[in-house]
């Protein structure tokens, strides 16, 4: 199987600015089908507008993103709802219905696209949050959710459609190490199983190293890394061991960009 | 100079912005092909909480600017001899002007400030961006059920509010200052015409719920979505909604009744 042809979605040339600030400058992403890639990077690179762009919540200055082989920034609206029906995202907050229960929310994107009977429906909600251990929780309110069931809950709404892609938006975030390997092995999961195509953005290094087929390491708008979790580990531009290695100062500084210390401690006395 | 002029410039602009803005969000929810097996559901659990949720502040305040007017009227009239026109007064005054207005003041308080903190929070925690993301149309599940709730809702609490109103003047004026019953309603029927009053009445009750909720729901979808910029949009709306329901009453009274 060559890479370049079977690509989900092929990302070329991207740039984006919001008002004066490059988040992205010319980056090329390639996401094979039916396999895991991360994109990874520190906080405050742009990973979650990223999925945003994918997602075309938000437009690109310049660039195309391909998925399936359509230019999702010059889709019309019909064809936009389309192709978004076929790709899932799993927010960082869940990003439940605060007003319908678990079971209602698994179950509105089916009553949404769908003229299923309600018996039906109930069959597939019950399929799918037994996938996310869920089914006892049916008929709990999303606030009643501890924040691990929150996001387990919310992948279970994604994947009622059952998408050709899901993306996870920092999937692992505040999760507890159970949650963490829950989660894991539900994408894991997923993955083989339904053959998805999964992108995870994320800074959880290890645990996303451990299901990557490939990795991106973004850092100040480009790409400054990429290759199977391996390759990275071994990669010797100080960037990416910087990250990989989770070193607080280095290349990316400590420090957000300020005057002199000395000075600015003085400055008020001047 | 220059500089002034450049903020004056950006301030139009701005302005200009919001409006097209807005008036692109009110057409896109609405101007649609209805889809009645979606949306009637939709509909009725948002006239459930627009309107008869409304419907006890409405209720007790149509009874006591009723009764209070009453009063007020009485105290005035008896010095002439005329408290039996009390009832034209109390019927005139709550079907042209109080009704209307009050109602829009009060909706937009009760009503209106709801509308925009929960759409604002429903984008604050990104409920609006999944919608998205699940291919349904925010415009079309959350804010046109709003919308068109609004609209329904409100010129009938108006009417129930002139009527609450009228039976708490009743009560003032004719069980407790003993106004004679039969010229109470004779007086009132004889001088309230449905097409003069009731009507113009009832169209500008329509004016002020379209009005509000395009800026309850414009608000809210447009609200910066922190905890602080929740707050903002939703002060904007209850200020902005009772602004324009005045100014615009002042503007319907004039061309309704002005050449009287």
């Amino acid at each position: 199987m060559s890479a370049t042809s079977d690509n989900f979605i092929e990302i070329r040339g991207l740039c984006f600015a919001q008002g004066d600030r490059v988040i992205f400058d010319n980056i090329d992403i390639d996401v094979p089908r039916g396999q895991i890639t991360a994109v990874m990077g520190p906080s405050g690179t742009g990973k979650t507008t990223l999925l945003r762009l994918i997602g075309r919540q938000l437009r690109p200055t310049a660039g195309e993103i391909l998925i399936d082989g359509q230019n999702v920034c010059e889709l019309g609206r019909k064809d936009l709802y389309a192709l978004r029906r076929r790709m899932g995202m799993l927010f960082q907050s869940g990003a439940l219905f605060t007003d319908r229960t678990v079971y209602d929310n698994v179950a509105f994107p089916l009553r949404e696209h769908t003229r299923l009977p309600e018996a039906m429906i109930r069959d597939i909600v019950l399929m799918k949050l037994q996938a996310v251990g869920l089914r006892g929780a049916r008929d709990m309110m999303p606030s009643e959710l501890s924040g691990g069931m929150n996001r387990r809950a919310a992948l279970a709404r994604t994947i009622a459609l059952d998408p050709e892609i899901i993306m996870y938006d920092e999937p692992f975030a505040g999760q507890d190490p159970i949650g963490m390997g829950v989660l894991l092995e539900l994408i894991r999961l997923l993955n083989s199983s339904l053959s998805m195509t999964s992108i995870v953005v994320s800074h959880d290094i290890q645990e996303t190293a451990s299901i990557a087929d490939k990795i991106y390491v973004i850092a100040e708008g480009k790409v400054i890394g990429k290759g199977s979790p391996q390759q990275l580990r071994e990669d010797q531009s100080p960037m990416v061991r910087q990250f990989m290695q989770g070193l607080p100062d280095g290349p990316v500084p400590f420090h957000y960009p300020a005057q002199d210390f000395g000075d600015d401690m003085l400055g008020e006395h001047q | 100079m220059i500089a002034r002029l450049r903020m004056l410039g950006k301030m139009v602009l701005g302005l200009l912005q919001v409006l097209g803005r807005s008036g692109s969000f009110v057409a896109l929810s609405l101007f649609r092909v209805p889809n009645i097996r979606k949306g009637t559901p939709l509909l009725i659990k948002q006239l459930y909480m627009v309107g008869v949720l409304s419907l006890p502040i409405i209720v007790v305040s149509g009874i006591f600017i009723g009764m209070v007017l009453s009063l007020q009227g009485y105290t005035i009239l008896v010095d002439f001899g005329a408290e039996q026109a009390v009832g034209t007064m109390l019927a005139l005054s709550l079907t042209r002007e109080l009704g209307p207005v009050v109602t829009g003041l009060l909706f937009a308080g009760r009503a209106g400030s709801s509308l925009t903190a929960e759409i604002g929070l429903m984008k604050a925690t990104e409920q609006i961006t999944s919608m998205e993301m699940l291919s349904v149309d925010p415009l079309r599940y959350v804010i046109a059920p709003r919308l068109l709730a609004g609209f329904i809702a409100m010129p009938i609490l108006a009417l129930i509010f002139n009527a609450v109103g009228i039976w708490g003047g009743y009560l003032v004026s004719v069980e407790w200052l003993n106004v004679d019953s039969g010229s109470f309603w004779s007086n009132m029927q004889g001088a309230t015409e449905f097409g003069e009053d009731v009507l113009n009445g009832i169209i500008k009750t329509v004016v002020f719920a379209f009005v509000v909720s395009w800026i309850a729901v414009f608000q809210g979808f447009d609200a910066v979505p922190t905890s602080e910029g929740i707050g903002r949009a939703t002060t904007k709306t209850v200020v902005y909604g009772s602004l324009a329901i005045l100014g615009l009453d002042f503007i319907l009274t004039a061309v309704m009744f002005g050449d009287l």
